[in-house]
């Protein structure tokens, strides 16, 4: 079968190219229900986008949802092992409640997981294919990455309550330092802790200039350390053309619980909003008594709707009309002759109202007369 | 051509003032002066586009990326809570969110509290924080005839001075936060256009130190 790229939208071109890129890197497709047993998603809520999940009761009476993630259904359904790793990726639909119609959505998603004992290089291939993922999408593109525990590390020893380490973490992911000042003042965090927080979160830069940055904060706290996993991450990049789309920002602090580690968001310029997202995520691991790491992203396909040439200038090309008098031997003849001109044809008894068409043809006894150009 | 940095006013007095930080800043649009009905003005040479919008929309032109950043009060951030990054507090348009009852009022825990509000999302966040049963009762404007007309308890609202409150015997019960407007930006805009913005806001802070 030869399928034309131009009858493809632009987010299947998209879902066909990058099942072709991870499967050349050796990752098999995961298959799964549509339903998963909702008690999965009541116990990490979460780790979900939004805690609004479609339920149903089954025939034997088990509460049942429609899958508003991925991740967790695979997690569950695969072994455990500490022997090598396991590359997946998936191809599904997901449902949730999207915050702007405040009604649930179908959204496609594609993405990769890999379990095991994850090392550096899972770590650094998992990040080579968000970009290449990225570049799929569009070349104008950029991959934020961040390590999470960097900044766990300079808020672990501040006693203060969890309702205020969470605020502090929202105000870092929404580079907002003001409030992050104000909040570290009034619950008796040191100056220079402060100080040290605020600029990490105001990081935003390719990675030579952005690690020496961070690099100079984190020596005034003894906590260069922390630095180290993120920088050899970098420096596996530094002669790959993946380094000019490599961007270092510690705002990036998707939920501790859950995270942990290396983390990442990918941004298509002209898409608004993260078209990528992903990280390590050993804390879900352990949270659902898995020993094995594990290391993954998602793309976001509902993000790119908007992309892509407009090919909806025109519905169809030619609009045929015929009337009882076409015999219909000929009528087929006529739409096979456009057809095979590579034009695209609707036939009509009447001209249509709500179809936007290049050309008006009329089929009558055997003959084709034009009566409208649009085009 | 210069990359276009698009930018989000809120229409009226704050929106004028947001303007004169900017224009201070480097990022001047002498058409947005004229006095006309037009709601988008652009400086090519200096990049930037700004247009008018009603200030409870800010944060969804920004969210969605209509507009690469803008200005919205705390309120609206608080209330909608955009995906959007908060970069700096532009210490204008200040005010406090703040519970408001009747002079005689007294809080009987052992009845639910009728709260009228159009800040719905704020109000139940500060209540639910408190443990505090709720009924919640969405107004659109005119807040503080609510408790007059015994349609509420309490109002959760905006008070810039008091006055308001006080021509209807109504007073503060309490604060729930300070507010002020707030420099925002879409954060995929901020990625691809961050010297602009960054420079943006660089200005606008050395302006506020002085």
């Amino acid at each position: 079968m030869n399928i034309s790229d131009m009858s493809l939208s632009f987010n299947e071109r998209v879902i066909f190219s990058l099942r072709s890129l991870y499967s050349k890197y050796g990752y098999t497709q995961y298959k799964m229900s549509k339903f998963e047993e909702y008690d999965l998603y009541a116990r990490n809520k979460e780790f979900l986008i939004s805690d609004s999940v479609i339920t149903f009761t089954d025939t034997n009476g088990k509460l049942m949802a429609l899958k508003p993630d991925v991740t967790l259904s695979i997690i569950k359904n695969t072994k455990d092992t500490q022997q090598g790793v396991q590359k997946v990726y998936y191809n599904e639909n997901v449902y949730r409640a999207s915050k702007a119609t405040e009604s649930f959505k179908e959204i496609m998603q594609v993405g990769v997981e890999c379990f095991g004992k994850i090392d550096s290089y899972c770590i650094c291939e998992i990040v080579n294919l968000a970009a290449e993922s990225l570049r799929k999408i569009s070349p104008d593109c950029l991959l934020d990455i961040s390590d999470i525990s960097i900044i766990s590390e300079v808020v672990k020893d501040f006693s203060i309550p969890e309702s205020c380490r969470k605020d502090i973490l929202r105000c870092i992911s929404q580079k907002n330092t003001h409030e992050l000042a104000k909040i570290c003042g009034e619950n008796g965090v040191s100056q220079e802790r402060t100080d040290i927080l605020c600029s990490l979160a105001s990081i935003n830069g390719r990675p030579d200039g952005a690690l020496e940055k961070a690099r100079e904060l984190l020596e005034k706290i003894g906590m260069t350390e922390s630095l180290k996993a993120l920088e050899s991450i970098v420096a596996a990049f530094a002669d790959s053309n993946i380094k000019d789309m490599l961007r270092i920002d510690f705002s990036v602090v998707d939920d501790i619980n859950y995270y942990n580690g290396i983390v990442f968001k990918g941004f298509v310029n002209g898409v608004p909003g993260v078209v990528l997202s992903g990280g390590q995520y050993d804390n879900l691991m352990k949270k659902m008594h898995r020993k094995s790491g594990a290391v993954g992203f998602a793309v976001y396909l509902d993000m790119l709707e908007r992309m892509g040439e407009s090919n909806d200038e025109y519905d169809v090309d030619v609009v045929i009309v015929y009337d009882d008098r076409s015999e219909l031997s000929g009528l087929n003849k006529c739409v096979k002759s456009f057809t095979d001109s590579g034009k695209s044809v609707s036939v009509q008894k009447e001209a249509p109202l709500n179809i936007k068409y290049k050309q008006l043809v009329k089929y009558s006894e055997g003959e084709v007369v034009i009566l409208e150009n649009n085009a | 051509m210069k990359t276009m940095l698009n930018v989000a006013l809120p229409k009226g007095r704050l929106g004028e003032k947001v303007y004169a930080m900017f224009e201070k800043a480097g990022f001047e649009c002498p058409s947005i002066k004229e006095n006309n009905r037009k709601l988008i003005f652009e400086n090519e040479e200096v990049g930037v586009r700004y247009f008018w919008v009603k200030p409870s929309d800010v944060a969804i032109y920004v969210e969605r990326g209509a507009a690469d950043v803008g200005v919205a009060g705390k309120d609206i951030l608080l209330e909608y809570e955009p995906d959007v990054y908060e970069m700096l507090d532009l210490d204008i348009g200040k005010c406090r969110m703040a519970v408001a009852a009747k002079e005689s009022f007294r809080d009987d825990l052992s009845r639910t509290l009728r709260v009228a509000t159009k800040f719905t999302n704020i109000a139940k966040q500060h209540y639910l924080s408190k443990g505090r049963d709720i009924d919640i009762i969405h107004l659109n404007g005119s807040i503080e005839i609510a408790p007059i007309l015994d349609l509420s308890d309490v109002i959760v609202d905006i008070v810039e001075t008091g006055t308001t409150l006080k021509e209807n015997n109504l007073q503060v019960v309490e604060t729930i936060v300070p507010i002020s407007a707030r420099f925002i930006a879409n954060k995929a805009s901020y990625k691809f256009k961050s010297e602009q913005i960054d420079k943006i806001v660089r200005e606008i802070a050395a302006e506020q130190r002085g």
